[in-house]
């Protein structure tokens, strides 16, 4: 049994704060029946359920991505324990074969042998110039290397066979729950009420997205086992590696920026609108100040200096993760300080309305100070543009980390991101012939994310905009 | 309308002073000068003698506020920040660290920035409120659904996503035009085909969502109503009245960006290889020229301030209710 | 002239089609006005857009026939409906400040129609909008037309838009509740003119409103509307003198006016059924005071009662005075004035003025300007007067939530300006304030429990959980509210029910005096009915006095014991309610109610008609602030603010014509 050092990165920390703060929410929503009836009418939102297991999925992966530990090196016994270097994660492990089986440079998704031409020592001393079999790529067929399409397809097969079992299974239960749920009506069984849509939740959508995504999932996984499904890039790495460790990269990007970004954008935008006078020209002088830089370039020269603070003092971070670690988290708070503006300003002139309300004014004859009225009557009554807010803004976010990175001004380079493997894939489209599989498959698994994204936040929007209602 | 002008005019000018406040802070409060020198350099070769030698080479070596060294006025003028920072607003930017002279350098880099950024956003909005407006014509149609979707799907897509697939298949596999590069003059157009076009259909996506939203919040409106119930056809409801009012908020978001316009894109330059602005700036990250960055910084600053004077001004003239005010 | 049959149209929502207009028929002769009363979401719009055949997305017409001049509209094509519309029908609508174009002129929009209906271009069309905005009453037409929208007042709006309507030459006019937006002076002058401009033109016109009032000014014949139902039709004369259906009936005896003061106003019980839950047979059986078994069985048909009179209704008992047997209570007139319990002096409330470059004070809105009254305990004084008068703004200047500018307000002996704090806290539990929308006046976040326990916990009362339940629990009882309302959300509840619970807030501190700013403006009649019968029980049951601000006079008749009248930010007379609205001195306030439309047919013909409209509170005229308007104006009006004049004790007029 090997030991293991738990290790717990900055941003690890913020991720499961949101993620118990989520819980959190849950609960005092529970509790709350006008913003239960709201997240309820998100859930009857066929789109809007289809898209959140999607993005239920992508989160999955970046939850096991954010458990990190060290793992104890074999040493004498007696010896202090000492451990590795290298800090991994729970995906990590359960993604071991991906990580571990490295090739030596390119090969094409589903390829046996190499994407360039190397000499190879023949036995009898000769040299001929091919391309080379593949270290784990298509092993298991030996000599058959023809015979890839024919293998693969039929474990595809079969293992979706599987899968679908697996799904029905998980339906049957659904049904089951569903159908339990009320026994009057004993003509509609649960299967075929969620068959119709007659729930309140969208169970179908769900049930329909979560089937697709079995039937994908567990094949590629399976076969992921035995190929490199989406090939390996210039050092030989997993292309399906990176994609899934990028998914953290940007669900951090997207979920902690807007963390960041919320309680001041919140605080100031009511403060300015609820207090008025000075206090409100000073916060807008902020706010314009900093809009007056475009963005890009105010991400820049922020980033730029944090780069220096980073270089000019090694000595703070001991493992080569941490660096990266704080680097995300810095590239996150100078997101958040660059785009906290439209949120404050949108609040200040909501709450510039709220304040002419008569229940307010109700609330200030009675002398109720001017925090409690905040507290209880205005922040309550912006929770609304503060949600849809959030869930707008992931996907811009999420985006905009492929574009600074390319740049050069996002994450660190280490890092594992959608704009690192952009930026490292980008060169290779000048190749003859041209290798497609990094790019195509980042692009793709980027597009689902902020695809699923956009249309949750359609679905929040409409739930949640009292116009629409 | 004049002294609203005015106000507005003079309204920018603490606004600058606050970026220039601000520039100043990130670029030399929050490293030193010394920082900056060891990571020029690199941390291997730093001497105090090197560093001193890269600080005074870029006129680094005066205090920060005060040099009380100095007598005079030059207590105030001979420090960082006025050589540095309040020089900017004479249009003073000093030099690179390949000893150019930036200010020449950005004259000369607006004019390619320019050819591409400006016919990017005249067609790119003249497409998307085309688009919205049909959109918001046929209303709860299938159409009308289709496209959202449609934007939907867009506006998911990387920018990166349609640069490179844009070069890659109209380049690279039609070989329609070229896939990167810039002339001077009358043959520029070559160049500037496809990232113009790429341009226009990469932001198809959001503009024509935003833009559909405000035109059928203007629909659901009273004085439709009245323009239909005086038995005016539906295309004259939508461009006389609908159009005219739904401009007012289009214009807002608008006219702000037309000044940003000179500082062009940094990744559609970067990607084409067009000698603008954008591709300097980053290029000067990349080479980590903070001289460089830091003046892109104050002349976006003050483009954007110069486009939220335009937006108050375009209000006048679309508005009555400002111009008469 | 046109003539609806069985006209049904309703509106999508989900898979389901929401009826809201089902099966009503009437005709409407040239020359005549016919009016279609009804409380809101009857039906009433939903049937003037349906003849438009512009309904909203959602709205579909499923049946019956529309003719004009026997010609059917529901079959035209949609081109040749254009045709129709603007030409042949026109219409008006509620609120003037939406319904015009912002951005384009007054002339482009009138030029619209004449271009499209009339073949008129240039110089011709703009000689003939020249003469439409004569006829409308708007001075100076050559200057106005090529001004936009935003630089014409309310009642200038509405006349910009009856000229629009007026430009296609009609033959039916549907005005939609065209004066509810306007202030009671201006309301008369709009009266007229569509009155003025039928006669002149013989246009039928299609009259929707909800006032009785404007009714017996306008209507030719009258169709009372429920629930999508027409349920009693009848000429003017007949429908004033013999209401038949209950319903009417109601609407009737649930107008407060002088002649019910100390008696409780009648009321409907509950409300109007909602879309989706249509009762079968009568719709009225629910609410109605004479049900019979057979209402509830089967819809009734039409009968007839005299020539012109018919209904839907079974109850043949005829009309009935319903307000004998209604018991009296409000006595709160007969208590004797004491000292005053709150007492106001020289109360003024400005609002700087900035503009130019550096924004600096340039005037000041004189909203309120030397406001005097005083309220003794258990009595009722209404603060009368038009929007923009100040009216509001003295309520909150007095509860200090807004700054005063200088003046006293001393309540029960001790100055609340510029009282801080503790003290201001304490003071304000003897004030309270019930405010005049129902939807914007309770958090829409927080149970009606919390809503009505708020005052309790700001000012310390009933500290303890149980014990302040309790006290939430009597005062949704002294409303008329169950229990287990403090448990649920305020859009559980209906208009009326929500101006309760704002009551029972405001009572939740226990004050002696509450402001009422317009509490019932935004109900219908019968609601209206239930709520000011509930403040006379609380005054009766609790010895409350009330400040009750108001535009409307019914209310003020039958509720109030002293009158103040306010004009641009002054009181311009004040005294008993008999004083005032008996003998009113002032000429305003002889115009104002000589301008209120009364539901009766003996309404006094010669009425007092004031031109324009309230000047700005920004820059009030000088001298006496109405003699720009004042028909018996002096040069002396011009010149100087009148000193207040003695008429009787009580009595006071701040006019040169009295005294």
């Amino acid at each position: 049994m090997m030991g293991f050092q738990v290790v717990v990165l900055w941003s690890d920390m913020l991720i499961w704060l949101l993620v118990a703060a989520g819980i959190g929410v849950g609960v005092l929503v529970a509790k709350t029946p006008p913003l239960l009836a709201a997240w309820r009418r998100v859930g009857a939102n066929r789109v809007g359920m289809a898209s959140a297991t999607v993005l239920l999925a992508f989160i999955a992966i970046g939850l096991l991505d954010s458990l990190h530990f060290r793992l104890q090196l074999d040493g004498k016994p007696g010896q202090k324990a000492s451990y590795a270097i290298e800090v991994l994660s729970v995906l990590d492990v359960l993604a071991a074969p991906l990580r571990l089986r490295n090739e030596k440079t390119y090969s094409e998704p589903f390829a046996t042998r190499l994407y360039a031409k190397e000499t190879i020592d023949l036995p009898g001393g000769e040299t001929l110039r091919d391309y080379p079999r593949l270290k784990h790529g298509g092993r298991h067929l030996g000599e058959r290397e023809g015979e890839v399409a024919a293998d693969a397809g039929m474990t595809a097969f079969r293992v979706g066979v599987l899968a679908l079992l697996g799904w029905l299974a998980l339906a049957t239960a659904v049904s089951a729950l569903v159908g339990r749920g009320d026994t009057v009506a004993v003509d509609a069984s649960g299967w075929q009420k969620i068959w119709r849509g007659e729930n309140a939740f969208a169970w179908n959508a769900v049930l329909l997205t979560l089937g697709l995504m079995l039937l994908i999932v567990v094949p590629l996984f399976w076969l992921a086992g035995q190929y490199h499904v989406f090939g390996t890039d210039k050092v030989g790495q997993d292309v399906l590696y990176q994609v899934l460790k990028s998914v953290r990269t940007g669900l951090i990007i997207g979920l902690v920026t807007t963390l960041v970004m919320l309680p001041m954008a919140v605080l100031l935008g009511i403060v300015a609108g609820y207090f008025r006078g000075w206090i409100d020209d000073m916060i807008q002088y902020i706010y314009t100040v900093l809009n007056s830089i475009p963005g890009v370039l105010l991400i820049a020269a922020a980033v730029l200096m944090m780069q220096v603070v980073i270089d000019t003092h090694p000595q703070w971070f001991s493992t080569a993760a941490e660096r990266a670690d704080l680097r995300l988290l810095a590239l996150c708070f100078i997101l958040g300080i660059t785009s906290w503006t439209g949120l404050c300003r949108l609040l200040r002139g909501e709450t510039l309305k709220l304040r002419e309300l008569e229940y307010i004014q109700a609330a200030q004859a009675f002398g109720v100070s001017s925090w409690r009225i905040v507290v209880r009557h205005i922040l309550p009554n912006l929770m609304h543009i503060v949600i849809i807010a959030l869930v707008m803004d992931f996907s811009g976010l999420v985006l905009a980390e492929a574009v600074l990175s390319y740049v050069g001004i996002g994450v660190d380079p280490t890092m594992i991101s959608f704009g690192t493997m952009i930026n490292s894939a980008r060169m290779e489209l000048g190749r003859e012939p041209v290798v497609w599989w990094s790019l195509a498959a980042a692009f793709t698994t980027m597009f689902i994310l902020v695809l699923a994204a956009n249309l949750f936040a359609d679905a929040v929007r409409d739930a949640f905009d009292p116009r629409a209602a | 309308m004049l002294a609203y002008i005015v106000r507005r005019l003079l309204y920018a000018i603490p606004i600058l002073i606050g970026v220039n406040l601000l520039t100043f802070a990130l670029f030399f409060v929050v490293n030193t000068p010394d920082d900056m020198a060891r990571m020029q350099l690199g941390v291997k070769r730093v001497t105090p003698e090197a560093i001193e030698k890269w600080k005074v080479e870029r006129g680094y070596d005066r205090p920060l506020l005060i040099n009380s060294a100095a007598k005079g006025l030059s207590t105030v003028t001979d420090t960082i920040f006025f050589q540095k920072s309040a020089r900017m607003f004479v249009g003073d930017f000093g030099r690179a660290e390949d000893g150019r002279d930036i200010a020449r350098e950005i004259g000369a880099r607006m004019g390619p920035s320019l050819a591409i950024a400006l016919p990017t956003f005249i067609l790119g909005l003249f497409v998307t409120v085309s688009f919205a407006l049909t959109l918001a014509f046929f209303r709860a149609t299938a159409f009308d659904f289709w496209g959202v979707v449609l934007c939907v799907a867009m506006m998911s897509i990387s920018g990166l996503f349609y640069i490179i697939g844009g070069q890659f298949l109209i380049s690279k596999v039609w070989r329609l035009v070229p896939i990167s590069g810039y002339a001077d003059g009358i043959d520029a157009w070559r160049f500037l085909l496809l990232p113009v076009f790429i341009g226009v259909i990469s932001g198809i996506g959001s503009s024509t969502r935003w833009y559909r939203t405000i035109f059928l919040e203007e629909v659901n409106k009273d004085y439709v109503r009245t323009a239909r119930a005086k038995g005016l056809p539906e295309t004259v409801v939508f461009f006389r009245h609908v159009l005219r009012n739904a401009l007012i908020p289009i214009l807002t978001g608008v006219v702000v960006v037309i000044p940003l316009l000179f500082m062009g894109s940094l990744l559609t330059e970067s990607f084409f290889g067009v000698p603008g602005l954008g591709s300097y700036t980053i290029d000067a990250i990349n080479a980590q020229d903070f001289a460089v960055v830091r003046s892109m910084v104050f002349i976006g600053s003050v483009l954007y301030i110069v486009g939220l004077i335009l937006t108050d001004i375009s209000y006048t003239v679309v508005d009555p209710r400002i111009r008469f005010e | 002239m046109l003539e609806v049959t069985k006209l049904r149209l309703g509106f999508a929502a989900g898979k389901k089609m929401l009826v809201a207009v089902d099966g009503i028929s009437f005709a409407i002769s040239k020359g005549e006005t016919f009016a279609l009363l009804g409380e809101s979401g009857c039906g009433k719009s939903a049937t003037a857009q349906g003849i438009m055949r512009l309904l909203p997305a959602a709205g579909r017409i499923t049946g019956g026939s529309i003719k004009l001049e026997g010609g059917e509209l529901l079959t035209l094509a949609e081109a040749d409906m254009r045709q129709v519309r603007g030409a042949r029908i026109a219409m008006i609508f509620q609120e003037p400040a939406t319904s015009l174009n912002p951005v384009l002129t007054v002339g482009v929009q009138i030029g619209e129609v004449l271009d499209r209906h009339c073949d008129l271009r240039g110089e011709p069309a703009r000689q003939r909008m020249l003469e439409l905005l004569r006829q409308v009453g708007i001075a100076d037409p050559e200057r106005r037309l090529d001004e936009y929208p935003f630089q014409f007042s309310g009642g200038m709006k509405q006349r910009v838009m009856i000229a629009i309507a007026l430009a296609g030459e009609p033959d039916l006019l549907i005005a939609d509740e065209p004066t509810t937006a306007l202030d009671v002076t201006v309301q008369a002058q709009i009266l007229d003119l569509l009155a003025q401009l039928q006669r002149e033109r013989g246009m039928g016109m299609l009259l929707i409103t909800h006032d009785l009032g404007v009714v017996a000014k306008m209507a030719h014949r009258i169709g009372v509307m429920y629930a999508g139902e027409l349920v009693e039709v009848a000429d003017r004369e007949e429908f004033f003198t013999r209401p038949q259906h209950p319903y009417t009936q109601a609407l009737f005896a649930a107008l407060p006016e002088v002649s019910r003061r100390g008696m409780a106003l009648t009321t409907i019980p509950g409300q109007v059924p909602s879309l989706a839950a249509m009762p079968a047979g009568c719709r009225f059986a629910d609410r109605c005071a004479h049900v019979m078994p057979v209402c509830r069985e089967s819809a009734p048909d039409w009968r007839s009662v005299a020539a012109s009179h018919a209904l839907r209704c079974y109850w043949s008992g005829g009309a009935t005075a319903t307000a004998d047997n209604t018991p009296r209570i409000g006595l709160g007139h007969l208590i004797p004035e004491m000292a005053p319990f709150l007492d106001v002096v020289d109360l003024k409330v400005h609002f700087p003025i900035r503009r130019g470059i550096l924004q600096r004070t340039v005037g000041q809105v004189l909203a309120v300007d030397g406001v005097s009254l005083a309220i003794s305990a258990g009595r009722t004084l209404a603060l009368v007067g038009e929007s923009g008068c100040g009216k509001t703004t003295v309520g909150k200047a007095l509860l200090q939530l807004v700054n005063t500018t200088s003046g006293s307000v001393r309540l029960g002996g001790s100055e609340l300006v510029g009282m801080q704090g503790k003290r201001l806290r304490a003071a304000r539990r003897h004030m309270q304030m019930v405010f005049q929308d129902p939807f914007a006046s309770l958090n829409p976040r927080l149970r009606v429990g919390e809503i009505i326990a708020e005052g309790m916990s700001a000012l310390g009362l009933e500290s303890d959980g149980a014990t302040r339940g309790r006290a939430v629990a009597a005062l949704l009882k002294q409303v008329g509210l169950p229990d287990e309302a403090a448990g649920r959300y305020p859009h559980e509840f209906s208009g009326g029910q929500r101006q309760r619970i704002a009551i029972a807030r405001a009572l939740a501190v226990q004050p002696e005096l509450l402001i009422c700013d317009e509490p019932t403006s935004a109900l219908d009649v019968s609601v209206q009915a239930q709520i000011l019968n509930l403040l006379k029980k609380l005054q009766e049951e609790l010895g409350v006095a009330y400040l009750f601000i108001t535009h409307n006079f019914a209310v003020v008749e039958y509720l109030a014991n002293d009158v103040a009248v306010m004009y641009l930010g002054r009181i311009v007379e004040r005294g008993s309610a008999q004083e005032v609205l008996r003998s009113p001195k002032h000429p305003y306030t002889q115009a104002l109610l000589s301008a209120v439309p009364v539901p009766r047919l003996d309404a006094p013909s010669a009425a007092i008609r004031l031109p324009g409209e309230t000047p700005s509170p920004a820059n009030p005229p000088a001298g006496c602030h109405f003699h720009p308007r004042c028909p018996q104006a002096m040069d002396v009006c011009r010149q100087r603010y009148p000193e207040s004049t003695g008429v009787s004790a009580t009595h006071t007029v701040n006019c040169y014509l009295v005294g």
